[in-house]
């Protein structure tokens, strides 16, 4: 055997400067070559001929003071958000509220306990994050019922005919989104089923809900759900419409959530059942976790399409932020003013399904970095 | 129920087998891959079962578990005949252990959760036995240090370590081994062998299939050898290897010995 030689291993170096720092960043995202190049100056330009004008008139010049519409009507080179300012609880909170400002603390604290529980979910060294979901999930929702609905310790009801604004989106996309997933988890694992009959009645229930438009099941909830009960029997408008909401959801979920469970390796399951486990044991410790991960884009993508559908009840007459603000800037007072109204309804809008889509992307990050495979 | 079998297992002999498989038939659709087959398997036997891929080695270990369903025939574990029922099922599959050629740990969850999930839940042990159990199975398989990983953060020997100290954490009585080196690189292959030998050497009931000849040559007390869903042959391993009866095993050996 000949002689060996020692392995030398090269040194470590840092890379050359420059390939790193903004000036390098900026050469080779932005001007890296001539259509980039031309493409970063032209929305630069755009930029510059669009960008001042909407700033003053959305904030330079804009007038938020007073309480009427004189001072918009006599400066309108700049937007109106004293008409915000004057309805803001009516956009917010709905007409119940709007009229009896002495209860406005009721929807103002289950909304503030709602962000409050918010805050340490998304913080990501929170302990006991699991009862905070709960607590979330059970114990809020009735929170919610007592402060806003009342009719508890003598808290005068607020007839949910007259809820509105942010406070019903807020409560028709929380039911939704609390039920539906559940609802469409069991509806996933029932498309899988090894038993025909559980496997045909989730295909029928998910294609049904999928290939039905909202706005009919929302029409069809109001006006002929009502038929099938012996008259008399009232029927809550905003539960008729979370019930049509939900089913529909489901059936959202339910597919998001079967691409999840398609994509997990045949060998989970098989190794689970190796070891003994049950149907539900392997599903709710090995299979849905993991499912469940790779299908959060998608899940939360139909959460935020469902936050933006609530909309779609004023076709049974129930006034959402989006509609609201329509009302509003429509009546005799701020007449003309709607594009305010719209800019704060879509501001609102953008806010939650913005935090819902950062929230998903930061989850994703979460579970991915510590756990990867082979 | 489990006192009459119980009872037949007393009658039948003072040293009955632990597996023992009659006349098996399976189709995989028109496809029969497994034909008449029968084994029987006794405690602390160590078998080794090889063939060319397609011979149904691997269909025939997954059949004592019950991770494929046979059409004909009967397979009897531990006195308990596998049936359609999902209670006795689940009850054999926690008395045989499996290792299967992908690890198949479960990704999002540390190599210590992967191995106390099924005890604590199926045996129903407390959160500290089945701790200390899989600690003290880690250490058997020499990767104590490695408890509080993830799967994703181990080399693929180690994991393989990791899904043997797995199947253990249930106690099981017989241990069945799906090509469980295929899939790693050839420095590692020899970590998960070592391993498998120390078990065979404590007295576990071992079916391996594997085409690692070596380990065949040293642990087996009988080696099979299958194809097209038949056992051909079965023998010890000296004369498996030395003087082999049947042509077929013959050509199977000089093609995998000699490359």
């Amino acid at each position: 055997m000949s002689k060996t030689e020692a392995f030398v291993k090269l040194p470590d170096r840092s890379p050359p400067g420059s390939s790193v720092g903004a000036i390098a960043w900026t050469r080779q995202n932005l001007f890296s070559s001539a259509t980039n190049t031309l493409t970063t100056i032209l929305f630069l330009y755009l930029f510059y001929l669009y960008l001042p004008s909407f700033l003053d008139w959305a904030i330079f010049s804009a007038n938020i003071s007073g309480s009427d519409r004189s001072i918009c009507d006599a400066n309108k080179a700049g937007a109106c958000w004293t008409f915000i300012k004057v309805r803001f609880d009516q956009l917010l909170f709905g007409l119940y509220f709007a009229a009896n400002p002495e209860q406005i603390w009721r929807p103002t604290a289950a909304l503030s306990l709602f962000a409050l529980i918010l805050v340490p979910l998304v913080i990501e060294k929170t302990p006991h994050k699991k009862w905070l979901m709960l607590f979330l999930l059970t114990i809020y929702p009735i929170i919610f019922i007592v402060l806003v609905y009342g009719g508890f310790f003598g808290i005068p009801v607020s007839n949910t005919t007259q809820w509105g604004g942010f406070l019903l989106t807020f409560a028709l996309a929380f039911v939704g989104i609390i039920l539906a997933l559940p609802l469409g988890i069991l509806l996933a694992l029932g498309r899988r089923s090894e038993m025909p009959i559980i496997r045909a009645l989730s295909v029928t229930y998910i294609e049904f809900w999928r290939g039905t438009p909202l706005i009919t099941i929302l029409f069809m909830a109001s006006v002929m759900l009502p038929l099938f009960f012996p008259s008399g029997v009232e029927f809550d408008k905003v539960v008729r419409a979370m019930i049509g909401i939900t089913l529909f959801q489901s059936a959202y979920t339910a597919e998001a959530v079967r691409g999840g469970l398609q994509a997990i390796d045949k060998g989970q399951g098989e190794a689970s059942m190796a070891l003994g486990m049950g149907y539900w044991r392997r599903n709710i410790f090995i299979i849905l976790p993991q499912a469940l991960k790779i299908s959060i884009p998608s899940i939360v993508n139909t959460f935020i399409a469902l936050f933006k559908d609530t909309s779609l009840v004023s076709i049974i007459g129930l006034l959402d932020l989006l509609n609201m603000s329509q009302t509003a800037s429509r009546s005799l007072d701020w007449n003309g003013y709607d594009i305010e109204g719209y800019l704060f309804a879509g501001f609102i809008f953008w806010i939650f399904c913005y935090g819902m889509s950062s929230y998903s992307q930061s989850l994703e990050k979460k579970l991915d970095t510590e756990r990867r495979v082979e | 129920m489990t006192q009459t079998t119980k009872a037949k297992k007393v009658n039948l002999d003072t040293n009955p087998p632990i597996i023992k498989i009659d006349k098996l038939n399976k189709w995989f659709g028109k496809f029969h891959v497994l034909k008449d087959i029968d084994l029987q398997v006794n405690k602390t036997e160590k078998i080794v079962i090889c063939g060319p891929s397609g011979s149904g080695k691997s269909t025939l270990i997954r059949c004592i578990n019950r991770l494929e369903v046979h059409q004909e025939g009967s397979i009897v574990v531990d006195g308990t005949e596998l049936t359609d029922d999902v209670k006795q099922i689940n009850e054999i599959r926690s008395d045989v252990g499996m290792v299967f050629q992908h690890f198949n740990l479960f990704p999002h969850l540390t190599v210590l959760e992967n191995c106390t999930l099924a005890p604590i839940w199926v045996r129903k042990k407390s959160k500290m036995e089945a701790d200390e159990l899989a600690m003290d199975l880690l250490t058997k398989v020499r990767i104590p240090d490695q408890a509080k990983k993830y799967p994703g953060q181990l080399s693929g020997g180690q994991q393989q370590r990791v899904a043997i100290a797995r199947a253990l954490c249930m106690q099981p009585r017989v241990m069945l081994f799906d090509e469980p080196t295929s899939a790693l690189d050839p420095e590692m292959i020899k970590e998960v062998l070592e391993t498998m030998i120390e078990l065979a050497e404590s007295g576990m009931t071992m079916l391996v299939v594997t085409h690692e000849m070596g380990f065949a040559n040293k642990v087996a007390d009988r080696v099979i050898f299958m194809d097209e869903g038949q056992i051909v042959e079965q023998n010890d391993p000296k004369n498996f290897f030395n003087n082999p009866k049947s042509d077929r095993t013959k050509l199977f050996l000089s093609q995998i010995l000699n490359h």
